[in-house]
Parts: C-alpha cells; sequence; structure tokens
C-alpha cells in the first residue's frame, strides 16, 4: 500500500500511493493511473469516472459511483484501487456529507480513499472527525492516511502532536506525516513529548525508534533547515 | 504446505492463534458472519461486525501473512429475532464489498418459517451480487435440515454449484454430493466431525468438490484442525496433490467464484509495516 516517500513534497515520481494520493493533483493522478491499467481495467475506471460526473453526489440508499468505489480493488487490482477511489470520489464531487458517508460505510479500504481525496475536495476543516476518527484506530494503513496534507493544514496542534506520537508507536513512518518540518518545527512541546517517551522505551530496556530521533532534531528552534511548499497554496 | 482454512471465526481467536496457524502453513481464511454467542438486539451491531470483518480483522490477519476474505449475512439463529431481521435490508450495500466473497453462512437453526424466509431471501440476494452461498446445515435433526435446504437450493435462482453446504457429517454426505453442491465438513471437538472420520470419508467419496475447515470460535474448537486431517491424509496414503486440492485448490475454486479473491497478502496489506500495534499489544 503506501510507499514510504523520503520527500513527500515531491510526490508522482513514482506510484502513487500514502501521502502522494494526497498531494499529487487530479489530473496528473488520472494520467499516471491510466497509463498503467490493462484494457478492461481502464475502460472500466472511464466509465465509472463518467458516471460520477454525471450523477455527482448522493442519490438514494447507494448512488452508482458509491457501488463502483466499493468494487475498485476487484476492477483495478489492489496496487491501482487506492488512487482509482481518489479518483472517482473527486468524479462525484463528494461533499462533507457524501464523504461521511462513505467512511462510515466503507471498508478500512475504501475509508483510506476518503482520507487520501479531503485535501482535493475540502477547503476547510469539516472533515477532522474523520481523521480523528482514524487516528484513534490502530490499523496502520488508516494511520498513514490520516497524517496527510488535510492533517497538516488542519489538525490542532494537541492532536498532531498526539498523531506524529502514535505514528512512532505504530511502525508508521514518519515519512508519512505530511510536512512534518513545517510542523514539528520549534515546538517545544512536542520535544517534551517524544523526550518523554524515549525515556520511557529506554527504562523498559527497549530501543528508541530511529523516526523518534529525526522527529526530535526537527522541533530544534532556530531557522528552519527546510520549508515544504504547499501544492494548494493555503496556510493553516 | 499451504493450508487454506474456509471457516474459521478469527474475531474469536487470539494472536497466538494466528501465529501458529501461519506457522502450520495456513496462508488464507474465510470468516463467515455468525452467533456471537450473546445474543444481538438491533442491527446496528451488525453493522459495526461487518465493519471490523471488512477492516480490523483483515488488517491483523495480514500481520501474520494470512489473507481474510469474509461472508456476510444474517445467520440461521438470529433469523429469528424480529429485532435483527432489519438487517437483510443493509446486506446490499455490504455485499458489493471487495473482500466478501459469499452470503454466509445462511440456512437453518431449528427449521422455522422466519428461517425458511431468511434463507430464500438470502440466495435471491446471493444470485443478485453473483456471489456464491455458505449454507450451514443444523446440528439438530440433521438429515430433515439438509433435506429442506437443498430443496430450498433447488427453489432459488443461485445454481447447486454456487453453494457449498458446510457442517456435513456421514449420514449427509451423500444426499449433499448427489445435489451437486460444494461439500463442507467441519472438523471441531466433540459437536462436529474428527480427523479420523474425515479421512474416512474423503477415502469413501474423494476429494472432489470437498472442502475441509475448522470452523474454529468461541466455543472449544482448534484453528490447526485443517492441518490435523491433511498430516493424517498423507499417514492414510493421499498424495501430497490430494491434500493440495482440499485444504487449498477447492476453497481457492469456490470462493474463487465470486471474483473476488486476493491471495497475495504482501501485496494487498501492510507487511511493509512489520512490528505494529498488533505485535505489541493495544495502548
Ligand atoms: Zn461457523
Amino acid at each position: 500500500m503506501t510507499q514510504p516517500h523520503a520527500a513527500p513534497e515531491t510526490p508522482a515520481a513514482g506510484i502513487p500511493g500514502g501521502t502522494a494520493l494526497a498531494l499529487t493533483p487530479v489530473d496528473e493522478l488520472q494520467r499516471h493511473l491510466t497509463a498503467r491499467l490493462a484494457g478492461a481495467a481502464r475502460a472500466w475506471l472511464d466509465q465509472a469516472l463518467d458516471e460520477a460526473a454525471a450523477h455527482p453526489g448522493i442519490h438514494g440508499p447507494i448512488s452508482v459511483w458509491e457501488l463502483r468505489l466499493a468494487e475498485a480493488g476487484r476492477r483495478c487490482g489492489s496496487d491501482h484501487a487506492d488512487a482509482a477511489r481518489v479518483l472517482i470520489l473527486h468524479a462525484a464531487h463528494a461533499d462533507m456529507d457524501a464523504l461521511t458517508r462513505v467512511y462510515s460505510q466503507g471498508t478500512a479500504a475504501e475509508r483510506r480513499a476518503v482520507l487520501h481525496a479531503l485535501p482535493h475536495l475540502l477547503p476547510g476543516p469539516d472533515a477532522l472527525p474523520l481523521v480523528e476518527d482514524a487516528l484513534r484506530t490502530n490499523d496502520t494503513r488508516l494511520l498513514a492516511a490520516a497524517v496527510g496534507p488535510y492533517a497538516a493544514r488542519h489538525l490542532t496542534p494537541h492532536h498532531w502532536r498526539h498523531a506524529v506520537l502514535k505514528c512512532l508507536f505504530t511502525g508508521v513512518p514518519v515519512a508519512e506525516v505530511a510536512d512534518l518540518e513545517r510542523r514539528a518545527h520549534a515546538d517545544a512541546e512536542l520535544a517534551r513529548m517524544l523526550g518523554d517517551y524515549a525515556a520511557e522505551r529506554t527504562a523498559a530496556g527497549r530501543p528508541v525508534p530511529q523516526d523518534l530521533h529525526r522527529v526530535l532534531a526537527l522541533t530544534e528552534p532556530g531557522p528552519p533547515r527546510h520549508s515544504a511548499a504547499d501544492p494548494h497554496g493555503k496556510e493553516s | 504446505m499451504r493450508i487454506f482454512d474456509p471457516h474459521i471465526h478469527m474475531t474469536s481467536r487470539t494472536t497466538d492463534d494466528y501465529q501458529a496457524m501461519h506457522a502450520a502453513g495456513v496462508r488464507a481464511v474465510v470468516e463467515p458472519s455468525f452467533w456471537l454467542g450473546q445474543p444481538r438486539t438491533s442491527p446496528a451491531t451488525f453493522l459495526d461486525y461487518f465493519d471490523s470483518l471488512l477492516g480490523w480483522e483483515p488488517f491483523r490477519a495480514a500481520q501474520y501473512g494470512i489473507a481474510h476474505h469474509c461472508t456476510l449475512a444474517l445467520n440461521p439463529k438470529e433469523a429469528n429475532d424480529p429485532r435483527c431481521v432489519p438487517v437483510l435490508d443493509e446486506l446490499p450495500r455490504y455485499l458489493v464489498k471487495d473482500q466478501v466473497v459469499a452470503v454466509g453462512e445462511i440456512g437453518y437453526d431449528s427449521m422455522t418459517p422466519a428461517e425458511d424466509t431468511a434463507l430464500a431471501a438470502q440466495l435471491q440476494l446471493a444470485a443478485d451480487h453473483e456471489l456464491p452461498a455458505l449454507v450451514h446445515t443444523p446440528h439438530r435433526d440433521k438429515l430433515a435440515g439438509l433435506r429442506r435446504t437443498l430443496d430450498v437450493v433447488r427453489e432459488s435462482a443461485l445454481p447447486p454449484e454456487r453453494v457449498l453446504v458446510d457442517h456435513l457429517n456421514e449420514t449427509t454426505v451423500k444426499e449433499a454430493k448427489d445435489s451437486g453442491c460444494w461439500l463442507g465438513f467441519s472438523v471441531y471437538p466433540e459437536t462436529k466431525m474428527d480427523e479420523q472420520r474425515m479421512v474416512a470419508i474423503l477415502q469413501q467419496y474423494g476429494p472432489e468438490q470437498v472442502l475441509v475447515n475448522s470452523a474454529a470460535d468461541w466455543g472449544r474448537s482448534d484453528p490447526l484442525k485443517t492441518r490435523k486431517v491433511a498430516d493424517l491424509m498423507l499417514a492414510e496414503g493421499f498424495t501430497q496433490d490430494d491434500v493440495d486440492r482440499v485444504l487449498w485448490r477447492n476453497p481457492v475454486a469456490f470462493y474463487g467464484l465470486s471474483g473476488r479473491l486476493v491471495l497475495d497478502v504482501a501485496e494487498t496489506e501492510a507487511t511493509t509495516h512489520e512490528g505494529n500495534s498488533i505485535l505489541r499489544g493495544g495502548e
């Protein structure tokens, strides 16, 4: 699933997965995917996107595009399902109500796609309850999808720090955390939490994860080493 | 040796079980939705359970290198509780999900009119969603229950080659085989089959269309029964190919009828995140 990207701010160089799905512009994602899908899968996706665009929004107990979202794995293959689902959500102009319904009625894979789609679809923080729901789980695939650019832009400092700590706890690479450099910079409270966690690991005779040292270094005050570009030109 | 357990309730099992199953050769499981022991009182608790079979449990299985799929349904016992029956209206939106490989387990428990209705309705749902069906046969009054089950299957839109009748034994195997359905056997201490009787049935009826499962759940059961049957088959003169057929290729062929089986667990799941929360225990 998630391809840990050393530099998530330059997405789409390889296979879009993980945070790159949330960072890559939708038209680029579509070009990338259609170039890689075999005939039948590509035809299926084209039709699914046309249907979603023709009948956007929620209709009845289940919209046609929601059916396509559910079956994307068996139609496009598990390697491409996440990207296909993000494109379908985008084509259907899924709003807050639609995203909430898809997330709450979705499999783990569909929930992941909703999380990746958030920065493409919603300018404001309305969908934070979905991100926070995912951050309460212990499913590392959901956690990785939850710490993308939408969380980087909107999550409150308290929730964001706990999300970073949870990644360290559960083994989600911090490379998945979007905009880590900017948000961690000069964050003394995050530094304290990381220090306490390291002390707890050491007291228990357990190794301190490498990623912890990496984040701790980013919390240093002073001029930032690197400032991440936001592809949507928004700052929180 | 590769093993596919086509009927096991992993929700009721521990991580030690997953580890031991992987060590024994289990690489794929199907978890049918069923009765949890404690009666449910509303459709909402079914939905949380279905969500868990489509979310958390496959994630847990992937930590141990095991592919997890499920079958969803209103189970026979709770088909008798009017508080639970409305879950039938929610099933269509679940039956389209990628990891759902059959409708099940459906069938008879006490052979009531409510069970008749639920069984017929869910066989139709399977036909509508191009899914096969996993049909549980009752533990009490078993032969009469099998006959009534096969009658309902014959009257349904689902052809017998898309139906697996489960929990068979010496008294029901012949009529089930003559029906053209797939044949499921649960090797389960005390109440169902044991390894010796299972191998005797395989000797008499052959390995065609036969699936062997542990049906392990919250009762006194053993998730390694599939491997124990495989070992006894080899000891009794069956070939490696026979074992592979019964314990891998037959379940793959049956659930493959859904078009939704994905058996490369490394490709589908987060194996790159080994050493995660489950291995370490919850927070
Ligand atoms: Zn069962």
